[in-house]
């Protein structure tokens, strides 16, 4: 269960050029403002605009990004004191695989993530196999990380994720870079899960089959709850134009 | 209009350092990664302490040596060393012009012994098992309060930050191009330096959030 109580997030933004001459030093922007939310549903949804707050929200939940103020508790482990412990239970698929695959070849990888439950390389080896093949990437497991399609990469970069078996897996874009085919492959995988899922997304078709969607909007939830609603109140968003950009 | 070479197929991704493992039988493939980690520190040492013409080219040929028996595949083992010997001819001949020839090739050859050396340790060893080796050599620092594995992901993600940097330079050189802006150095070095930060910064983030530094 992820609780956000009273969570905010701020950041030093550098001075607008205009201001430097008055004085004005670097100014404080807030990127979420404070948010109390209790998300216990299986499939949460995060949509909004570029720019909105959606990645500050969905970092929040694994302590890549800290509460300014209030806090953000998984299981009870609160991310700012207990960052360990979160991340254990908090697994998370970022838009560019690229960024996430730190290993020459793909076994290599998902041993990577298996370090940290002490297991000794023969172990590793075995379950990252096991790991790739439920995957489908068996037959890659040896091969340059570098040869394989955006798709598989992002495959991949889930395998090493879920590998650990974490009961929480927070997706920011996940299939933003990704074309139809692989985005089907990426969404059913994903629907197919045990874990709670919380899925970042500009997909609307995917949102919709959510137990829960969040619309953010400036930094701000202004929708928390019904799919069918949430869409409805993006697609008028994005008509206004009334947003951040 | 420049003319240019008509362009082949595209070569595969340099891999660099870390991802160039070749399976293979070679008693370098059958020395475990610690005597290799250590021997290739020995080296390094060596370089850079001994100077002079004659123990310079002793130390290539020993190194070249090794790579041959190491029975690596000649081509892609050049491919990964030529951006090297580039750089170590372009670095040797400006020390020929401003201290003279001995130097020149003393330095030069450093160069390309060290990063052969290098090449041949990571060729013959599995990143995995390196990383292993690098835990392990590293532990005494745990001591004084370094963490090892931290460390040794350091050294691990030091190698595999180069090739990740050419493709970096590469892909802002064509965007400047596709501008006509390839001579301006705003259009060039600004961007692949943001480029380069920015992947540093996603993947220190997403080694964090795999708990790798936990
Ligand atoms: N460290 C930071 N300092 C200042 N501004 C930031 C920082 N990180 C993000 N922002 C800004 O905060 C806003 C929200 O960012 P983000 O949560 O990434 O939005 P989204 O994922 O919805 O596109 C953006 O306008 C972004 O430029
Ligand atoms: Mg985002």
């Amino acid at each position: 269960m992820i609780e956000l109580e009273q969570a905010g997030v701020t950041a030093y933004a550098p001075a607008q050029p205009e201001e430097r001459g008055s004085g004005g030093h670097e100014q404080v922007v807030t990127l979420l403002h404070p948010t109390t939310c209790t998300l216990a549903e299986r499939r949460i949804a995060v949509i909004g605009a570029n720019g909105s707050g959606k990645s500050t929200l969905a970092r929040l939940i694994n302590g890549l990004a800290l509460p300014s103020s209030g806090r953000v508790l998984v299981d009870g482990a609160d991310t700012a004191t207990d960052g360990a412990a979160v991340r254990r239970r908090v697994g998370f698929v970022f838009t560019d695989p690229d960024a996430q695959l730190v290993m020459p070849t793909p076994v290599e990888d998902v041993a990577l993530s298996l370090r940290r439950l002490g297991l000794d390389r023969a172990a590793r080896t075995a379950r990252a196999r096991q790991v790739l093949a439920r995957f489908g990437l068996a037959e890659r497991a040896e091969l340059p990380v570098s040869a394989l399609s955006g798709g598989q990469k992002q495959l991949l970069a889930l395998a090493g994720v879920l590998a650990t078996e974490p009961a929480v897996l927070v997706c920011d874009e996940p299939t933003t870079l990704l074309d139809l085919r692989w985005r089907r492959v990426v969404d059913d995988l994903l629907d197919g899960l045990p874990q709670q899922v919380l899925l970042v997304t500009h997909d609307l078709e995917a949102a919709a089959r959510a137990d829960r969607v969040l619309v953010v909007d400036q930094a701000q939830v202004v929708h928390d709850g019904d799919p069918e609603q949430a869409v409805a109140l993006y697609r008028d968003l994005m008509a206004s134009g009334a947003t951040t950009g | 209009m420049r003319r240019r070479r008509a362009q082949g197929p595209r070569r595969p991704p340099w891999t660099g350092p870390l991802g160039l493992f070749h399976a293979g039988s070679s008693w370098l493939h059958r020395v475990g990664p610690g005597p290799k980690v250590a021997g290739l520190g020995v080296l390094g040492i060596a370089v850079v302490a001994l100077t002079g013409v004659v123990t310079t080219l002793a130390l290539a040929l020993v190194t070249v040596a090794t790579a041959v028996s190491a029975r690596l595949p000649l081509r892609s083992t050049t491919r990964a060393v030529l951006p090297v010997l580039l750089t170590a001819a372009t670095v040797g001949a400006y020390q020929v012009w401003q201290r003279g020839p001995a130097v020149g090739l003393e330095v030069g050859l450093d160069l390309v012994t060290l990063v052969l050396a290098a090449t041949v340790v990571t060729a013959t060893t599995r990143a995995d098992e390196l990383l292993d080796a690098l835990v392990r050599g590293l532990g005494p620092l745990r001591r004084v309060g370094l963490r090892p594995e931290v460390l040794a992901m350091a050294i691990g993600l030091m190698l595999r930050a180069v090739p990740g940097l050419l493709q970096t330079a590469t892909e802002v050189r064509e965007a400047a191009r596709a501008r006509g802006l390839e001579r301006d150095p705003r259009a060039t070095l600004a961007p692949a330096a943001v480029r380069a930060v920015a992947r540093a910064r996603s993947t220190g983030e997403a080694l964090a959030a795999r708990g790798v530094g936990d």
